[in-house]
């Protein structure tokens, strides 16, 4: 296999050297340089190497696998969170009933009363992937359950990407390179966060096609072949199939283009390419029925359409300056053929925006591009905690020293221009403005940083170990592990030999070592802490240190399970409809596939309203059962009293009665005895505090006093009308309340 | 069973004749059930039992006669004799099947009352109630044991009771009517707190001055004494068959006793009786100091209320209004010349305790059922744009037995938030009720509802859920005629690039 890609790449060489001779004048001198060390490290024969090779890249796909398998270990083999449980329903549903069936589904429990066509309204890639290997394992006559499939497709598919990752690295750098990026984005805690057992979500198997698609288009452009565009074509179908951040790779890769043709870089490699990954890949992805006509009709594709047109107009100009070889001509066309090109693409794009045919930008896409839009209009994006903006310390959570790494990479990668790594220098540059706006793209800038910074650590190490062997006499600053990475190879200024050259090459090599093994335990350390807790199962620390787990959650989606009949209709906020559904097996008002706003202002007027106006709206939504999180008893903080203030806001969005300041006290959010009136009687607030005025829920507190805010509630003395308490679990944390039918006599 | 048996039975029964041949829908099933029943030789246990039981039960034996392995079986025997007498008991109270009451417990002041208003007890007694009189304060009275209900309606003339004997209160009241059984509350001008407050959760609120009598200097009954304008001849009725029968009541209905107002929340009860527009409420003895709370034509006589459940009551704010002496009382009213030799009081009396206790005006939908057109299953989902037909058949309880019920205004909505198709049924004067219509274009969890309330009637509140899907992906049509020259494009493109292909790798 590597033998392999390296004949291509060496084809890839000799194919490029037309195109452009300051690319590939390095990729030569390194890679002969390396095979110059390798002789120096005396390792005999090219087969060693390979072996070695092979065998740190098994170990990392090893290590990527079980690094993630901590919540399985701690908890159970579960699904987490909240869409993973859609997603392991539908999944279950297309095991069951077969393709068709799912293709086809239209789902009545869920947005009850309007439903939901979930075969039109998914990326199916996730539920495929995991019902093939499920049908695989069961052709092999393994008999596994299909909820451990669900568990470890996503530690599955990051190890995949290790491997996908090392090419890609060796790709862009060289195999070293490729091996270090395997390495770093096998434990980087910003891809763990989306990928650890349980977590079967699409992001899971998204990173990894999103790598192999960049991956297979690098490698297009580096060899021109047509059968690698295809492939990236067939890539970015897997994306589309997996994920909606395919918007990124179908925006990226026109950008990258239209660098590359600003650069003077076009070159018939890239022509062909860049137009049989788009059409093929557009055509591909129309197969996807939630994305149907939207490569052509939505704004957010038509960046790619107008460079596929522009590349077009490229090759003519090519073309007609080839036959024409009048310089002044040429000019005058080219101004001509640009103005008339642009000016056509403006109109068609002014007519088609106009007329409706091209759909405006979506708000989550105008969310990206200005952080604070979400904010002012769509309260609904702005509500999930996902898609906040970015915290330094989350960066640095999530990418320790690769946040470091990452500029000195992109100085090797600035050294070292080509095709490759300038899509890679665009890949991280974007990527990175991404994760600043929402935390949750972290997770496509991994991928990323890491191969970025694997670059900058290969090359550096690299360097480091020649400058110890004492081959090369080498410039070399003293100002820290940084600039000496930025050792140049330039063999000009080699007047004369730094002292103690050897000594300080080899402390250098040792701080990097060191810092990579502080990578690697700052890793493994946030896994098992941070991202390993599936969440629909909480743990906390007792007096004694002994851990305590409130399985609330499962317990009263058993309970509704066991004791409603089995139309009942249950309303919650949209945060839990995933998992009524698919654990508790009722239908429910509204759910995390946010598509319907109107829908989820209902629920949330309802649950902001007075009790009597509430039962109103619930009424007319047949609503048999209302299910709040409470996490006053335990702690626990994200329970419904503090989404509050977003259904509030989702609810006033829509039906301007709801009126935010009518819930704070100053500008305050509060439930103390200081809340505003209406806040201590809406219907939120009666159901969460109900009978809680009763207990003493810490020791020296007065009764009612709700630990997760730290306060002695406002409105201890709450009475239900219309509404009566079915179930709570055992720590509070899930509250159930029956809807009276209304009163016989009046 | 004997052929002279059968005999015998078929002349009791006209209609089962027909079933003796008629083969069952399980025999099976059947044979199972009603082996251990031939063992104990007695079948004159079944006959008790109510029509259809017996008819069922008679076929079933006709059927199974020659089986003779009856021994084995006594034990089941015995169980099904224990459930026989079970359903007997059952069968002979109030139930869907036969919704008109059968026990009533009357609690009276007074056992006094029983001989005064004797022709309205033994109306009831005739039509086949069983009475069962207690005074309010008997110790041993209870609504229902072991949770069961002993009686299907409560009639209560004891206004004066300020507490009931035994366990009965307020709330076990309530809790009879919330459990579907009927009530008759009868007041007067020293009615108790106690009746009081049931009136009050009923939606009803007597005049809350105590000594407050209705009185009206309008339409009056002419009597002996001069100047008692308390005893009212009121004949403000409601207008409605359902409700007091389909003959008119001619002469009016002498009252007397305290007037009420209805709760303009509660919509669930209706003015059966109302006062004139000269009626006040007050008390007679004093002089007027300030205007009376209650005046005119709102003041209510006589209300009803008929509850969610289909529970039905009755409140009157005259207890004289029930007893013999009003029944047989000569009426004139005040300033009209015609004198009626009986008073309206029997007739309004006895219609209105024949509604209360469901032998009028009692509905029942069944078989509802619904399927596309031209098949007859019932789909569990439909898809847009099916055309389909939803069927219901409703009767009416005349008393004794169920009769098709004739309307033209029953509808039937297809809703989902808000009805997308409405449509009024057509019958065929035999119950059967019919609509068929497309389903919108709509997709969701749709409902088809029947909502039907009418004046008297028990209100018929169907509701049945139905999801309707879209088309699936292979259910569009496959090739449009209007699509043709696209088609023709992309196969001559497809062509046209094949040729070039050759022309241009083959052509030097």
């Amino acid at each position: 296999m590597v033998g392999k890609v390296d004949a291509a790449k060496g084809g890839a060489k000799s194919l490029q050297s037309p195109a452009s001779n300051q690319a590939t004048s390095k990729p030569d001198l390194s890679s002969m340089s390396t095979a110059f060390s390798f002789k120096n490290l005396k390792l005999k024969t090219k087969q060693q190497e390979l072996l070695i090779r092979v065998s740190i890249l098994g170990l990392v796909y090893i290590l990527a696998f079980i690094t993630r398998l901590f919540s399985v270990l701690r908890y159970e083999s579960m699904i987490h969170e909240f869409d993973p449980y859609f997603n392991y329903r539908t999944t279950l549903y297309l095991t069951e009933k077969g393709f068709y069936e799912f293709w086809n589904w239209f789902d009545s429990e869920s947005w009850y009363p309007l439903g939901r066509i979930i075969g039109g309204t998914l990326y199916p890639g996730l539920m495929v992937t995991a019902a093939i290997i499920y049908w695989t394992l069961k052709f092999l006559r393994f008999a596994v359950h299909i909820r451990e499939v669900c568990v470890l497709t996503a530690p599955f598919f990051a190890s995949n990407t290790t491997i996908v990752a090392y090419f890609f690295g060796k790709e862009l750098w060289d195999s070293g390179a490729g091996l270090v990026a395997a390495a770093l984005i096998a434990i980087c805690p910003g891809y763990i966060s989306r990928s650890v057992a349980g977590s079967y979500d699409n992001e899971g198997v998204a990173i990894f096609a999103l790598l192999l698609t960049f991956y297979l288009f690098v490698k297009a452009v580096n060899t021109g072949s047509l059968a690698w565009s295809l492939a990236s074509a067939f890539g970015y179908f897997y994306m589309v199939s997996a994920w909606g951040g395919y918007v990124f790779i179908i925006n990226l890769i026109p950008l990258y283009v239209l660098v590359l043709l600003i650069t003077g870089r076009y070159s018939m490699r890239l022509y062909v390419a860049y137009n049989c990954m788009y059409i093929v890949g557009m055509l591909l992805a129309m197969q996807i029925r939630f994305v149907g006509f939207q490569h052509v009709q939505s704004g957010e594709h038509m960046a790619a359409m107008g460079v596929f047109f522009l590349i077009q107009v490229f090759y003519f100009l090519v073309y007609v300056k080839h036959m024409l070889n009048d310089k002044k001509l040429f000019q005058a066309l080219l101004r001509i053929g640009v103005t008339s090109a642009v000016g056509v693409a403006a109109i068609a794009l002014g007519v088609g925006t106009a007329s409706g045919y091209i759909s405006p930008w979506t708000g989550r896409f105008y969310s990206l591009l200005d952080p604070t839009y979400a904010k002012d209009h769509i309260p609904i994006i702005a509500s999930v905690s996902e898609h906040q903006p970015t915290a330094w310390s989350s960066f640095m959570f999530d990418f320790h020293i690769l946040l470091f790494l990452f500029p000195a990479g992109l100085y090797f990668c600035f050294k070292r221009l080509s095709d490759a790594t300038i899509f890679i220098v665009m890949y991280g540059l974007t990527s990175m403005y991404f994760a600043g706006v929402m935390v949750r793209l972290i997770l496509v800038a991994t991928p990323a940083v890491c191969l970025i910074s694997a670059i900058a650590v290969s090359a550096t190490i690299k360097n480091l170990t020649q400058a110890i062997r004492g081959k090369n006499t080498q410039t070399m600053s003293s100002k820290g592990t940084n600039s000496s990475k930025g050792l140049s190879k330039q063999q000009a200024s080699l007047d004369q030999t730094i002292p103690y050259l050897k000594n300080g090459a080899t402390a250098l090599l040792l701080g990097a070592f060191y810092l990579l093994s502080r990578y690697a335990i700052h890793c493994t350390w946030v896994t098992s802490e941070a991202y390993s807790s599936p969440s629909i199962v909480l743990a906390a620390r007792g007096a004694h240190g002994q851990r305590i787990i409130f399985d609330d959650y499962r317990e009263a989606y058993f309970w509704l399970r066991q004791n409603t009949p089995s139309d009942a209709k249950i309303m919650s906020w949209w945060d839990y409809g995933y998992q009524i559904t698919a654990m508790g097996n009722r239908t429910v008002i509204v759910d995390n596939n946010t598509w319907n706003n109107t829908h989820i202002a209902t629920v949330g007027r309802a649950m902001s309203s007075y009790e009597d106006e509430a039962y109103e709206i619930m009424r007319s939504l047949d609503v048999d059962y209302v299910l709040v999180v409470f996490g006053g008893v335990t702690g626990y903080s994200s329970d419904d009293i503090n989404k509050f203030l977003w259904m509030v806001r989702i609810g006033g969005g829509v039906f301007p009665v709801i009126k935010e300041p009518d819930y704070l006290v100053n500008g305050e959010y509060r439930v103390d005895k200081g809340a505003a009136p209406k806040m201590l009687n809406c219907l939120m607030y009666k159901l969460c505090y109900y009978r809680f005025g009763e207990l003493t829920t810490e020791y020296g507190k007065p009764p009612g006093y709700d630990r997760a805010r730290g306060v002695e509630i406002g409105n201890k003395d709450v009475k239900l009308e219309y509404l009566e308490e079915a179930f709570t679990t055992s720590n509070w944390i899930v509250r159930i309340y029956k809807v009276k039918p209304p009163s016989n006599r009046w | 069973m004997t052929a002279e048996e059968w005999e015998d039975f078929r002349k009791g029964h006209p209609k089962a004749a027909s079933l003796k041949t008629v083969p069952l829908p399980f025999p099976e099933l059947c044979a199972t059930l009603f082996d251990g029943n031939a063992a104990t030789g007695n079948p004159s246990q079944c006959l008790k039992l109510q029509h259809s039981a017996v008819i069922r039960i008679q076929t079933s034996r006709t059927l199974e006669e020659p089986k003779e392995d009856n021994m084995a079986k006594f034990s089941i025997a015995t169980v099904f004799i224990a459930s026989i007498s079970l359903l007997l008991t059952l069968t002979h109270s109030f139930s869907l099947e036969n919704p008109t009451d059968r026990r009533i417990l009357v609690l009276v002041d007074d056992l006094a009352l029983k001989s005064s208003h004797s022709i309205f007890f033994s109306s009831l007694q005739a039509r086949g109630f069983e009475l069962d009189f207690k005074l309010s304060d008997d110790p041993k009275i209870a609504l229902q044991r072991y949770g069961q209900h002993l009686y299907d309606g409560l009639i209560l003339f004891s206004p004066s009771t300020e507490r009931f004997g035994g366990s009965l209160d307020v709330a076990a009241i309530l809790d009879f009517v919330d459990s579907g059984k009927d009530l008759i509350v009868a007041a007067d001008a020293n009615a108790s707190d106690l009746i009081r407050n049931i009136a009050a959760e009923c939606g009803i609120d007597f005049d809350e001055d105590p000594s407050a009598v209705v009185i009206d200097h309008g339409s009056y009954a002419v009597s002996e004494t001069e100047g008692d304008h308390t005893l009212i001849a009121a004949d403000d009725f409601i207008q409605s068959d359902v409700l007091l029968g389909s003959t008119k009541i001619e002469a009016p209905v002498l009252f007397k006793g305290i007037g009420h107002s209805l709760n303009p929340a509660n919509s669930l009860v209706l003015k059966v009786l109302s006062g004139s527009p000269s009626a006040y409420s007050a008390n007679p003895k004093s002089k007027l100091s300030s205007p009376p709370s209650l005046s005119g034509s709102s003041i209510s006589l006589v209300s009803v209320v008929q509850a969610r459940n289909n529970a039905r009551i009755v409140f009157s704010g005259s207890l004289d209004l029930f007893s013999n002496k009003f029944f047989k009382s000569t009426v004139q009213k005040a300033g009209s010349s015609h004198k009626f030799a009986k008073s309206g009081n029997q007739q309004f009396a006895t219609e209105i305790s024949k509604w209360v206790f469901h032998e009028r005006g009692h509905l029942k939908a069944v078989n509802v059922r619904h399927h596309r057109v031209g098949e007859t299953d019932e789909p569990a989902i439909y898809r847009i744009n099916d055309d389909l037909e939803y069927l219901v058949e409703i009767y009416e309880w005349s008393g004794s037995n169920w009769e098709p019920y004739v309307a033209n205004d029953v509808q039937v909505q297809f809703y989902m938030m808000s009805p997308y198709v409405l449509k009024t049924m057509s019958n065929n004067k035999k119950g059967l009720y019919l609509a068929s219509f497309k389903v919108p274009d709509v997709y969701g969890v749709f409902q088809f509802k029947v909502e039907y309330q009418r004046l008297g009637y028990t209100s018929l509140s169907l509701a049945k859920q139905i999801p309707v899907r879209p088309f699936r992906h292979n259910e569009y049509e496959r090739f449009i005629p209007t699509a043709f020259p696209y088609y023709g494009a992309s196969f001559s493109t497809m062509a046209g690039f094949l040729i070039f292909s050759f022309v241009y790798l083959y052509s030097k």
